[in-house]
């Protein structure tokens, strides 16, 4: 039985193996790239506009709403980073009842790396709004003792994001084969629609967890402006 | 025939203590985010004003909480499926 997409390769590029979690991850991808582009190539203001478009001001416009009440600040800089992780899970996600597609979630490498991706953003958003100094002398709050276990805070949470998408994608796929293997009738179909519901709050949980931990970095700037007698 | 040979001791550790991982990992987690959903429905009830504020609040606790619960799922499986001591067993006996 094969855990992780990681192990099933499908060919070799080069020296590199093209592993299923690779070629999905390609796919959605393209699918999200050439989706945007075929939708945007004819973006027109009147009342009478496509469907496709409809959909796409829909999804931005929530998510701007999303990031305003998480963050509580204009949505702008944060809008390409959250929204893509949170499009990309969601397709991912959401693609897994598609046969032959292993969701690219479901294997620890590409989670770990969209973790990594929340940890290099958060001192990049921190630091471009407050300051080198003003943002690693957040590290050193509120003594000089708490170096450390800001650093292993830093650290644990973003293996914990890594973990926590790894393990809900990995036990629907891996619950589902076993459920194929005891009832193959009716049952797995009923946890797949959960696993569907699993996956987009899963993403949602994410990007609103990304955005949080990036707003936290600034947060006490803003409380400072708020209280300028502090 | 019936002799207990080391893989068979790790065996019956790991299944049993990948149970005992789900049994605790499980029950700890559920009290907690049954106490967490009654604190926010009732928050929701006496301020049905803040509900999109205490909801999404609720979610990301709940992701927290739940990811404990996660943390034991992925560790039973490592248990059952990934079990390194199983594998080095095996790996020696079939040379």
């Amino acid at each position: 039985m094969k855990l992780s997409p990681d192990d099933h390769i499908l060919g070799w590029l080069g020296p590199l193996p093209i592993n299923a979690t690779i070629a999905c991850t390609w796919l959605v991808m393209a699918i999200l790239v050439g989706g945007s582009y075929l939708i945007t190539r004819r973006l027109n203001d009147s009342v009478r506009m496509s469907r496709w478009q409809n959909l796409l001001e829909i999804l931005v416009s929530g998510l701007n709403e999303q990031i305003r009440q998480t963050s509580r600040q204009e949505p702008g800089p944060y809008l390409p980073f959250v929204g893509t992780l949170f499009l990309f899970i969601a397709t991912s996600n959401l693609l897994a009842v598609v046969p032959g597609f292993s969701p690219p979630t479901s294997s620890l490498s590409c989670t770990t790396a969209l973790a990594l991706a929340v940890l290099a953003a958060v001192p990049l958003f921190g630091i471009a709004q407050r300051g080198l100094f003003g943002y690693l002398g957040e590290y050193i709050k509120p003594s000089v003792f708490m170096l450390p276990f800001n650093i292993i805070g830093e650290l644990s949470r973003t293996l914990a994001l890594a973990v926590r998408l790894y393990g809900n994608m990995m036990s629907g796929s891996v619950i589902g084969i076993i459920l194929l293997g005891i009832v193959p009738l009716f049952f797995p179909i009923l946890l797949q629609f959960l696993g569907l519901i699993t996956g987009l709050v899963q993403a949602y949980i994410f990007a609103v967890l990304a955005m949080v931990f990036i707003a936290s970095a600034q947060a006490a700037r803003n409380d400072r402006t708020q209280n300028p007698g502090d | 025939m019936n002799e207990i040979t080391a893989d068979v001791i790790i065996a019956g550790i790991s299944i049993f203590t990948a149970g005992l991982t789900m049994a605790i990992g499980s029950i700890a987690p559920a009290l907690g985010e049954a106490r967490a959903l009654s604190d926010a429905l009732s928050a929701i009830a006496q301020q049905p004003d803040e509900a999109p504020t205490l909801t999404r609040t609720l979610f990301v606790g709940l992701a927290m909480v739940e990811s404990t619960a996660i943390y034991c799922l992925v560790l039973s499986m490592i248990f059952i499926f990934a079990n390194p001591f199983w594998e080095h067993f095996v790996s020696k006996a079939g040379g």
